[in-house]
């Protein structure tokens, strides 16, 4: 499960006091597609923007390292959100697009973000050849790494830009794509709330970071995240916790909590061997634990958590690179590199919603 | 002991709340009216900073097309190469009677964002992008456009000034059926760095830079200095009321001061108690008379903002916001007045005899000396008026013309009423007109700070009305001189405009092509207008001046016409060359008038335009003499034949309209101003007037013993009150008028850089004359009333008692 922030539709929107659920992502759907349990997905169009459902991502997380071993994470993230269930021409097109982008160091966090929208050239996604734009900020396939035959995201090239910062990045699978839930649908809460979501968690990744000391090669992993829903809350969830391991064996780890308005949680967790074999745990098989907050933005936000998959003999604790790693965005939010210790070692990308005011 | 002293001085206010009132209403109207003004301004620049503050500092880029129109796909372009870039649609759109600029903006990519759209009103938002949209216009406007079918929904903003809609730009693409087309591109170059530079990724485009905060600030800088001394004077006229109300408050606590100082109170505590007496009024009356303000601003600031931009195209919030720097400054100029109104009364008080008594017959037989010194004063200040503009000139110049004048005028008042009043004496006959006409010679010291007042504002009045009428006329006469076409026609791109030309040719008696290129002239930013050799301009455009043979010279394309705001500016002459950015001088060969219009313009023949200019020309307009009785047919067949642009065929008639009601929104502030500044003045007569009738029961009470009853003298002091109004309003007209022809000949020139000729409206002056006597009559009214009720034991008294 991935950040699930609606566009500015829904902060543009006066949020009355009672809006549910996290950026009113708990609303009720009108019109719009809903997921259904045992669609196939179609590539390379599913690469690709779905008008008819409210809200969509490609949401991509890199963990990073220099030649010295200082440590670095890197977001690139394109929000679709849509104001009514069809694509529009020109003007009157109702497809609102969002980019976020940033580079967290142990130090300082640099983030942009850009807003459009659709039906104009300023902001869209093409499946074929993939490419996922706003502005100047894309994310394409690389035609000259593309092994034809492969899937179109198997080789990525990735730039964005902000005020204090820029990064160019090339980044190439080295397994395949993951479907989480039943091949795909995600169930998001124990009332049925689901999303389509898959995952290619086996990029490595070179580049540089271009940042206001200077330019810094880098190399590392990356995780990237496709999720497309019209409704992927219930209205009684608050928040959420969420976590990606690239672990030191090669397996990898997607968790999560959602935050009930009457404290309990709904957990759910994929773990996806180095082969890409996936196993899926139901609610309650995960436990986070928040072990200890830091005062970000004003509000508390845990920044070092125990993470617990019994059925796994996984036992570790996450700890931010930056405990500072702020979105003060539209929707403001926690996203930021963590180092992994305990039964596993490994890198990761924590994300926190719902903290804020 | 300085406490007991201002104890023993307030107590004077217990018994006369009256006065109190007088004083605290009088310096809180006062503070009242130069707050509004102060506030007024204050908005108007916050605006300004505010506006190129939301276009980065004046690192805004403005990309046009040549021919008018660019394609959306050029703005994508910019922005998918980085450029912080946000795409502008605008045209005219008329609903009902009004004609409205219409701006779609693209608030995604708007610098300001969302923010920019209706400032502190996010619940906007959502409404605003998702369909059908929203018109955001000013308060006034909501109804009009509400009563149209087919519209969005239509919503209120203050920040939206008058005679402009602001949606987005889906919207006004739809509405003004502009399709993938927009009109500007607005970039933020410092925004970001490194990126291909504009002239080689939009080589097409036209660019220059936003109209940065300085010019705007330029342009209105004199009309803000106008509505300063509107304040002032309004200020002014004010402090005549307080200064009256303390100085009457001192010759009645005389007794108690005369007491203090004989029970050893030192002089230093009385001043001192003086003084804060002052102060507490001050920042009492301060205070309301700020709070006065910010309703009055409030009220007029549309009108305010609707002016600005009309003159300047200077776009000012319709909301008006709590700033220190106004009420900060109401403050200050109410302590400011009040201590100087005080200041008579405390030196007075320094130098009290101690066993004086209280004089005041003797103190307004002394003042017979004091007319001649004021006399000589005001003789001085007159003289220095007339000289001015022989020696000065410019707009400080016409504002210390206007002062000397104003001043002068003033203090000229009570030795010229007193002059007037020793002539009917002369020739008056009988005891009761004798004692009539010396009584109210006897009250006119009292008087005279009142009247003086009464004088200002009547002169004031007659000046700017006089002003603003002759403006008017003048405006409304070259209108109809001007837009002599009966139909105009605004195309869509140039192949549209040749088609409709051809079509038009056949239809009508001449189609006269309205192109126009921006330019330089002589150095100065401004639009140059192509004109064909047609009979409609001999006949009907209006030249202040020119050769005999100027259109001949025009059509042959040697010759230029600049607007007169150029030819004042530049300090041109007939005969001289005339610099445009392209080609050869030309020969200056007639002066046009063209009221409104801030920047400099000129006419040239339109072969001399296309040749010169070529590509950069606009033609999509044309002017179209028809029958007048064709126009609605034509009007018709040109909308079914044409897809033109919403508002593509206005008539003359919407266009005159349109014009004219710019201008009555542009004067509407000073129009309300005006009734303010007679409205305090009416009120210090009031004051002066209450305030002496308790002081005069020992002149009136001999004539009441001598036969003549309390009704007559009531009557009396209707009269006497009505007569001095009249020869207030007597002295007020040739001041007023004096008043307009600084402001037409000198004050407008400086500002606007027209000279209007002057008309005169003797009908508003005996309207005014009539307005003046009636307040006086309802000033008087009150204190003629009491003296009716007042029981004869009080007059008896008057024997029984020594003063």
């Amino acid at each position: 499960m991935r950040i699930v922030l609606l566009l500015l539709a829904a902060i543009l929107l006066s949020a009355p006091a009672t809006a549910q659920g996290f950026a009113g992502l708990g609303t009720e759907v009108e019109g719009f597609a809903t997921p259904q349990r045992g669609t196939r997905f179609d590539f390379p169009a599913d690469h690709g923007a779905h008008p008819e459902y409210r809200i969509e991502w490609w949401y991509l997380t890199a963990v990073l390292e220099d030649a010295d071993g200082t440590q670095y994470g890197a977001q690139w993230t394109l929000f679709r959100s849509a104001l009514e269930p069809q694509s529009g021409d020109g003007w009157q097109s109702p497809q609102l697009w969002m980019g976020h982008a940033a580079v967290t160091t142990p130090t300082a966090h640099y983030h942009a973000e850009r807003l459009a929208r659709g039906g104009l050239g300023v902001a869209g996604v093409e499946a074929s050849p993939f490419e996922a734009y706003i502005d100047e900020w894309v994310m394409r396939s690389a035609s000259d790494r593309l092994v034809p035959g492969e899937d179109a995201l198997s080789a990525l090239d990735l730039s964005a830009r902000g005020e204090e910062f820029s990064y160019a990045l090339a980044l190439d699978a080295e397994g395949p794509l993951v479907f989480h839930g039943d091949h795909g649908f995600s169930v998001k809460s124990a009332g049925g709330q689901a999303s389509y979501y898959y995952t290619q968690p086996f990029y490595r990744l070179t580049g540089t970071l271009a940042l206001p000391g200077g330019d810094v090669e880098v190399t590392g992993r990356a995780w990237l995240d496709r999720e497309y829903s019209s409704q992927p809350l219930s209205e009684t969830q608050l928040g959420w916790d969420w976590v990606s391991f690239h672990l030191d064996s090669g397996e990898k780890l997607m968790g999560f909590q959602l935050r009930q308005s009457d404290g309990s949680v709904y957990t759910s967790a994929s773990w996806i061997t180095a082969n890409g074999e996936l196993t899926t745990y139901a609610d309650g098989d995960l436990t986070l634990t928040a072990l200890e907050t830091a005062a970000v933005a004003g509000c508390n936000v845990p920044v070092r958590w125990r993470v617990e998959l019994p059925a796994r003999g996984l036992e570790v604790e996450i700890s931010a690179i930056n405990a500072q790693s702020w979105m003060p965005t539209l929707f403001s939010y926690w996203e930021g590199p963590v180092s992994v210790e305990g039964s596993h070692g490994g890198r990761g990308y924590l994300e926190m919603t719902g903290y804020g005011e | 002991m300085t406490l007991t002293a201002l104890i023993a001085l307030l107590s004077h206010w217990r018994r006369k709340p009256g006065q109190l009132a007088t004083l605290i209403i009088g310096l809180g109207l006062a503070t009242a009216l130069w707050t509004s003004v102060q506030a007024i301004n204050a908005e108007a620049r916050a605006s300004y900073d505010e506006a190129s503050a939301t276009l980065g500092g004046g690192t805004v880029m403005v990309l046009t097309a040549a021919d008018g129109r660019i394609p959306v796909s050029t703005w994508s372009r910019l922005r998918r190469d980085g450029w912080a870039a946000t795409p502008v649609i605008e045209g005219e759109f008329i609903a009902g009677r009004e004609r409205f600029t219409l701006r779609g903006i693209e608030p995604l990519s708007a610098p300001g964002g969302e923010a920019a759209i209706a400032p502190g009103d996010q619940a906007l938002g959502l409404a605003f992008l998702t369909a059908p949209g929203l018109l955001l216009v000013a308060p006034e406007s909501v109804e009009a456009l509400r009563a149209m079918d087919g519209l969005p929904p239509v919503e209120a903003s203050a920040a939206v000034a008058r005679g402009e809609i602001i949606t987005d730009i889906a919207v006004a693409a739809r509405l003004l059926g502009r399709g993938d087309q927009i009109d500007a591109i607005l970039v933020d170059t410092s925004a970001r760095s490194g990126l291909t530079p504009l002239d080689q990724l939009v080589p097409e485009l036209e660019r220059r830079t936003g109209t940065s905060n300085g010019e705007v600030a330029q342009l209105t800088g004199s009309f803000h200095l106008n509505l300063t001394a509107f304040g002032f004077l309004s200020f002014a006229v004010g402090l005549f009321i307080v200064y009256a109300a303390i100085g009457l408050a001192f010759e009645q606590r005389r007794a108690t001061l005369r007491t203090l100082r004989a029970l050893g109170t030192p002089v230093w505590s009385i001043m001192a108690a003086l003084i804060l007496e002052a102060l507490a009024l001050a920042l009492l009356a301060g205070a309301i008379g700020v709070v006065l303000g910010y309703v009055v601003a409030s009220a007029l600031l549309p009108g305010v903002a609707a002016t600005l931009r009309g003159l300047y195209g200077a776009s000012v919030s319709g909301a008006l916001a709590v700033r220190p720097e106004w009420w900060v400054s109401g403050f200050a100029i109410a302590v400011l007045g009040a201590l100087a109104a005080t200041a008579l009364s405390i030196r007075r008080a320094a130098t009290l005899p101690l066993l004086a008594s209280a004089q005041p017959r003797a103190w307004a037989l002394a003042s017979a000396r004091r007319f001649v010194q004021q006399a000589m004063v005001a003789g001085g200040l007159l003289l220095i008026a007339a000289l001015i503009p022989q020696f000065f000139s410019g707009i400080i110049a016409g504002f210390a013309l206007l002062a000397c004048l104003l001043v002068g005028a003033a203090v000229i008042l009570p030795p010229a009423l007193a002059l007037v009043l020793h002539l009917i004496q002369r020739i008056a006959r009988g005891p009761i007109a004798e004692w009539f006409l010396a009584d109210t010679r006897q009250q006119l010291p009292g008087l005279s700070l009142a009247l003086m007042a009464l004088m200002l504002a009547l002169a004031t009045n007659i000046g700017v009305g006089t002003m603003v009428s002759s403006f008017r006329l003048t405006f409304e006469g070259w209108l109809d001189q001007r837009l002599a076409a009966e139909l105009y026609v605004t195309t869509s791109d140039e192949a549209q405009s040749e088609q409709i030309r051809q079509w038009l040719e056949p239809r009508t008696d001449a189609v006269l092509p309205i192109w126009n290129a921006d330019t330089e002239i002589a150095g100065r930013p401004g639009e140059v207008y192509g004109v064909i050799d047609h009979a409609t301009y001999r006949d009907n455009w209006p030249l202040l001046t020119a050769t005999e043979d100027a259109w001949d010279v025009i059509a042959a394309g040697d010759g230029v016409l600049v607007n007169e705001q150029s030819w004042r500016t530049l300090g041109l002459s007939l005969g001289d060359p005339v610099e445009l950015d392209s080609g050869s001088p030309l020969t200056l060969v007639g002066v046009y008038s063209d009221y409104g219009n801030p920047n400099a313009q000129a006419i040239i023949g339109l072969d001399a335009l296309t040749a010169r200019y070529g590509e950069t020309v606009s033609r999509l307009r044309y002017g179209l003499r028809l029958a007048p009785e064709e126009v609605a047919t034509l009007s018709e067949a040109l909308q079914a034949e044409f897809d033109l642009p919403a508002n593509g065929v206005i008539d003359q008639a919407s266009i005159k309209a349109f014009s004219l009601a710019v201008f009555e929104r542009t004067f509407a502030v000073t129009a309300a101003l005006n009734v303010l500044t007679l409205s305090v003045a009416a009120f210090a007569m009031f004051a002066s007037l209450l305030t002496l009738a308790s002081m005069r029961l020992p002149q009136l009470a001999p004539v009441w013993a001598l036969g003549l009853s309390r009704a007559s003298l009531a009557r009396l002091e209707l009269l006497r009150a009505s007569v001095l109004a009249l020869l207030t309003w007597l002295i007020a007209l040739p001041t007023g008028l004096i008043l307009a022809w600084v402001l037409l000949a000198v004050v407008n020139v400086e500002a606007f850089g027209w000279r209007l000729p002057m008309h005169v409206f003797p009908l508003d002056w005996l309207i005014l004359a009539g307005l003046a006597v009636l307040a006086a009559l309802i000033a008087a009214l009150l204190p003629a009333r009491s003296l009716i009720k007042r029981p004869p034991r009080e007059f008896l008294q008057i024997f029984a008692q020594e003063r």
